[in-house]
């Protein structure tokens, strides 16, 4: 990840372009209010992609937000934005947001999926980004599912911790991935 | 050095084999029941034959093999849980004469290391158990080497049976249980292939390395151990669409010991296919190192025992 830092794109004077994902209620006025933090830090909006056909597992729309702001004013822009209530998934891929996969397996069906991933993602704070779902004996027999999960950085063993226990409330198994078994 | 040798199964047998190349002598070998005892060295060809003629290895019982004037104890009975008997009562035997062991067998290193530990300390003899881990594949020495403080963590695959299993499942499409007795038909997994698929086996490899990282602390009670007998090919198939696989991983570190199956890059280091296994030693000062092999086997693990009995000091 380190070397992504050299190719985010700089401006004169030490002014930095951040990307940063935010996750918004589908609500009139949402959008002004999410982005108020940013000027009030030191922030300048450069771009907003609001992916409206896509929407999260919980009901949210997920929005990518690029702005540009001294490298010493990104944190208080992401603190801004979090004190204001905006769920924010990834803020400035060099800093935070780190991707993780888990394979859930079990009756995923009978035990609720949906529930299961609004309870991983207010408990683990964690934002479920993708999911593909297997059950080739049909939905009453065991099935898998993998998760891709967005999290804080320095986050993830808590995540990871979170999702089993939640996985083991409703008895379902837990593949987690092998931090540190990449190298 | 002078090889008593206790038991005559697949690893026992070889170590009797090939332990002239590499320059000792066997004085004794037995079974469970038998044994054959000769001070100038036994006729090991002689013997197994006999066995495997349905006769006694000799006339001799087990108990005299620890009369003999033996340097090394070489104990390869088979591994049980809890308190680790008889091979523990073996070693202790050996280490009270003042003689060497080197053991095969688990379960004392895994379920009472620090009372070996004390022992030896008592001992003019000293313990070595690299083929305990990995069979043929150097871990305890590597470790040794790079001397066990400057090891923080021991990752990998110590279970071939499961490796070959999770590897067939995700390159046929089949399920847990068809592999599984395609396995057995093969030879690959044992009648009761129960320790090796609940993770128990891996689990015993990984408390040992805890114990040597940790100068003990651990048995497998302490470990937390998943094993694969509920990954549906589904798991492996969603994996595989992302670029992982699962393979049941082992950890071991000062803080503890976990088994599971775990994701793991397809193409990464520790995804080993069929019996292969792997450990990964990672390092302060000198980042990781893979090593790898083949885990088990009478030879493989012999080859191990042999050179442990190298490594011992002259008594
Ligand atoms: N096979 C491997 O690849 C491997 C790898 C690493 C470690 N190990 C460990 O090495 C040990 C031996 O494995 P193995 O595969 O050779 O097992 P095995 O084929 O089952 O042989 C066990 C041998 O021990 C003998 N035995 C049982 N109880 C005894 C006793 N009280 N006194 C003397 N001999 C006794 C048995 O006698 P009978 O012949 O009379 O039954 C047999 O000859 C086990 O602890 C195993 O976990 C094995």
């Amino acid at each position: 990840m380190g070397e992504e830092i050299d190719d985010e794109p700089e401006t004169d004077g030490g002014i930095r372009a951040y990307t940063v994902r935010l996750e918004l209620v589908d609500e009139p006025g949402e959008l002004l209010r999410a982005l108020a933090p940013i000027a009030d830090n030191g922030g300048n909006l450069l771009s907003i992609h609001h992916e409206r056909g896509n929407i999260t597992p919980r009901g949210h729309i997920p929005v990518e937000v690029d702005l540009e702001c001294p490298p010493d004013r990104f944190d208080a822009v992401v603190d801004g934005l979090r004190d204001a209530g905006v769920n924010v998934i990834q803020a400035g891929a060099e800093r935070y947001g780190e991707e993780v996969s888990v394979v859930l397996v079990g009756h995923l069906v009978e035990t609720d999926l949906s529930e299961t991933l609004e309870a991983i993602e207010a408990d683990a704070a964690a934002a479920v980004v993708d999911l593909s779902l297997a059950a080739p004996d049909g939905v009453d027999a065991v099935s898998s599912a993998r998760l891709r999960l967005a999290v804080d950085s320095g986050r993830v063993e808590d995540a990871i911790a979170a999702v089993r226990s939640i996985a083991d409330e409703r008895d379902l198994s837990v593949v987690e991935p092998l931090p540190g078994g990449d190298a | 050095m002078r090889l008593a040798v206790l038991g005559a199964g697949a690893v026992g047998r070889s170590v009797a084999e090939l332990a002239g190349e590499y320059g000792h002598e066997v004085v004794a070998l037995a079974d469970s029941r038998h044994a054959t005892v000769d001070a100038d060295g036994i006729d090991v060809s002689s013997a197994l034959e006999r066995k495997d003629a349905g006769d006694a290895l000799g006339s001799a019982t087990p108990e005299e093999l620890f009369e003999t004037d033996y340097d090394v104890l070489v104990e390869a009975t088979p591994t049980t849980l809890g308190d680790a008997e008889p091979g523990f009562s073996h070693v202790r035997r050996a280490l009270e004469d003042d003689r060497h062991a080197v053991l095969a067998n688990k379960g004392p290193v895994a379920e009472r290391y620090e009372e070996l530990r004390d022992l030896e300390h008592e001992s003019a003899g000293s313990i070595r158990f690299e083929a305990t881990v990995g069979g043929a594949i150097p871990i305890l020495s590597t470790i040794e080497d790079s001397t066990p403080e400057a090891v923080t963590a021991v990752r990998g695959v110590l279970n071939g049976t499961a490796n070959f299993i999770l590897t067939r499942m995700a390159a046929e499409g089949l399920d847990y249980e068809h592999v599984l007795s395609e396995a057995q038909d093969l030879g690959v997994a044992e009648a009761d292939p129960t320790f090796d698929v609940d993770g128990t086996d891996a689990a015993l490899k990984f408390v040992i390395l805890a114990n040597v990282l940790a100068d003990g602390g651990f048995s497998l009670e302490d470990a937390d151990v998943t094993g694969i007998q509920n990954v549906p090919g589904s798991a492996l198939e969603l994996a595989a669409e992302d670029g992982r696989t699962i393979r049941l991983i082992g950890e071991a570190t000062r803080d503890g010991v976990r088994v599971g199956p775990r994701l793991v890059p397809e193409n990464g280091a520790l995804a080993v296919t069929g019996t292969r296994n792997i450990v990964q030693i990672e390092t302060r000062h000198a980042g990781s190192l893979h090593n790898s092999g083949r885990g088990a086997g009478g030879p493989e693990t012999a080859t191990a025992v042999l050179s442990d009995v190298g490594r011992l000091p002259p008594l």
